[in-house]
């Protein structure tokens, strides 16, 4: 259920931390078997990670629902998270979200029809400068405008 | 300007060791390392820096070092608060960009004074540039020989590692942040017992803003009182302040304290479009709300924002013009709270959500009349009455936009429309 490849990622980070305090990895190990099985978490998964981490299944899914960067439904293959906060909301968040749903045709919360993009509005991701802005990945994408948008949801495969 | 934490901002790699050691950085520790240091005189020329806590809170710096019990056999650890996500807040995500060997040798410095040989430095999970940054910064260091055991044949020791978050606020309160860092769910602990004498994995631990640490260096470079100097009475040295909102330039700006808050809006370019400003929160979103004429006579430190009716913060300050509506505003405000808040105490739980409902409501055109007094009521009985300080981050903002614009919440609900936006 976690490939080896995954296994080697989480052991770097297990080595992190002091003998014994494995479980201290679990928030990337859930990340790391969230990004190989097309991003999101099951039961059974949560439970694999547990195993791998010698803790109890129930600490693991706590941890995997208490933080946000979880899944627990189908996502797209890419997640658009796009703040709505304060600086952003100033600077015109809420309008580039309504067009971000037109363009794609769904909702925030939806998955593209063809599983490629979802949209979700996220609370103050930490770069109110370079407001309105939006993540995809690892990438953080500021002073976004309509056209901005547009160029790179058309660039996303 | 821009003399300590975005001091090699402008340079070529600002990011890289060699940018940073050119710039006189690790001098300090290299000092350390040779023995041409003693915690006693670092924890003293912190003290006459006047450094506060650059997170929220403001604690003297100097003085949080002194409670670590340094003697005591066993593990201790230093761990370094980058979860930066208060509405408003974005200097830290700017330092470990730009400057991240500051915060690695401001650890470091820690660690040695402290006996600490372990750090970790917690950021939050939506930084991935800022934490690939950091782990290049920490693989060089490592490979220059600035880490590790013994370092240099020298008796000190101290390894740090990156940790990362997974999206969650709350985990910025230093308790929540490790129990984070144990792999469990962010909920802060109760105080006492502190950090220092039980901290992470029930060792003593002193947690410091990305900020703090990274101003350090610096400091025991140049001396604390030419720190002190650059600032005013009770808030030595400069400060970065994120301007953000109805600005033509919103940017980072590190400038001394006691600066004009007039001053600080001109750097970022003035208000957008030639607009009037309204309002002003200045340390982020937990801050209270300022009117515009209250603002234009604030200075910038600890006690100018205090006298104005507000706090300091992070430095958080959040432009709005005349085109703003009041209640959109804060009900954007409350959802965040709403969002963030833990779960673990009831007031907070409940209140965050109520708070957010009511504004909701009248914001749906479907306000009543008493709508004020009952957000009045729950603001009261969040503040004070949790375990950390969230509850209290979520009450502040409601008290002060009604005191404020209380006229703009009559109206929406009276008209069952925005008194600016029709």
């Amino acid at each position: 259920m976690i490939s080896n490849k995954a296994k080697k990622q989480i052991d770097t980070w297990v080595a992190k931390y002091p003998e014994g305090r494995q479980s201290s990895a679990v928030m990337e190990a859930l990340k790391i078997v969230q990004a190989e099985n097309d991003n999101s978490l099951t039961s059974d998964t949560i439970q694999a990670v547990a195993d791998y981490l010698d803790m109890p299944g129930i600490a693991a899914a706590e941890v995997a629902t208490f933080y946000e960067n979880y899944n627990h439904k189908p996502v797209g293959k890419h997640t658009i998270r796009i703040c709505h906060n304060i600086s952003c909301m100033l600077n015109g968040a809420d309008d580039l979200i309504a067009h971000l749903e037109n363009k794609l045709g769904v909702k925030t919360g939806e998955v593209t029809p063809d599983g490629l993009v979802n949209v979700k509005k996220v609370e103050c991701l930490g770069a109110c400068v370079g407001a309105p802005m939006f993540q995809i990945g690892d990438q953080y994408y500021e002073n976004l405008t309509a056209d901005k948008i547009d160029e790179i949801v058309d660039g996303l495969k | 300007m821009n003399e300590v934490c975005f001091k090699n901002l402008d340079q070529k790699d600002a990011w890289s060791l060699k940018t940073y050691e050119a710039n006189g950085g690790y001098s300090v520790w290299r000092k350390i390392l040779k023995g041409e240091f003693t915690p006693e005189q670092i924890i003293d020329e912190l003290k006459t820096s006047g450094l506060r806590g650059r997170g929220g809170a403001g604690f003297p710096t100097g003085l949080k070092w002194s409670f670590m019990p340094r003697n005591a056999d066993m593990q201790k650890y230093v761990v370094c608060n980058s979860d930066e996500g208060e509405p408003g807040t974005c200097k830290d995500r700017d330092i470990l960009r730009f400057n991240p060997h500051s915060v690695i040798e401001g650890m470091a410095i820690g660690g040695f004074v402290m006996n600490a040989t372990k750090g970790y430095n917690y950021i939050r999970g939506e930084f991935m540039e800022p934490f690939y940054r950091f782990e290049g910064a920490l693989k060089e260091a490592y490979d220059a020989g600035l880490l590790g055991e013994n370092i240099n044949g020298s008796s000190v020791s101290f390894d740090l590692y990156a940790h990362l978050g997974a999206g969650a606020y709350i985990c910025g309160e230093e308790t929540a942040l490790l129990e984070s860092i144990e792999g469990k769910k962010g909920q802060p602990r109760f105080k006492p017992p502190f950090p220092a004498n039980i901290g992470l994995f029930g060792k003593p631990t002193t947690i410091n803003n990305t900020e703090s640490f990274a101003s350090v260096p610096e400091i025991l470079a140049n001396g604390g009182q030419w720190f002190a100097d650059i600032g005013v009475e009770n808030s030595g040295g400069c400060k970065l302040f994120s301007v953000s909102g109805h600005v033509n330039k919103p940017s980072n700006f590190e400038v001394p304290m006691g600066t004009p808050f007039k001053d600080l809006l001109e750097m970022a370019g003035g208000v957008r479009e030639g607009r009037k400003l309204k309002a002003v929160i200045p340390g982020g979103s937990s801050t209270p709300v300022l009117t515009a004429e209250v603002a234009m006579g604030m200075t910038m430190d600890y006690d100018g924002i205090d006298k104005a009716g507000s706090m300091l913060g992070a430095g958080s300050v959040i432009i709005m013009d005349d085109s703003t509506c009041m209640v959109e505003a804060l009900t954007r405000l409350a959802h965040f709270y709403y969002d963030e808040s833990c779960g673990q105490c009831t007031p907070c739980r409940e209140g965050t959500g109520w708070l957010y409902r009511v504004l909701k409501r009248i914001m749906d055109g479907n306000g009543k009349e008493d709508d004020i007094d009952l957000l009045l009521g729950v603001q009261d009985k969040i503040m004070g009455n949790t375990i950390c300080a969230l509850g209290d981050a979520a009450a502040m903002p409601v008290e002060s936009f009604l005191r404020n614009f209380r006229e703009e919440f009559e109206y929406y609900i009276e008209h069952g429309k925005s008194m600016v936006k029709g």
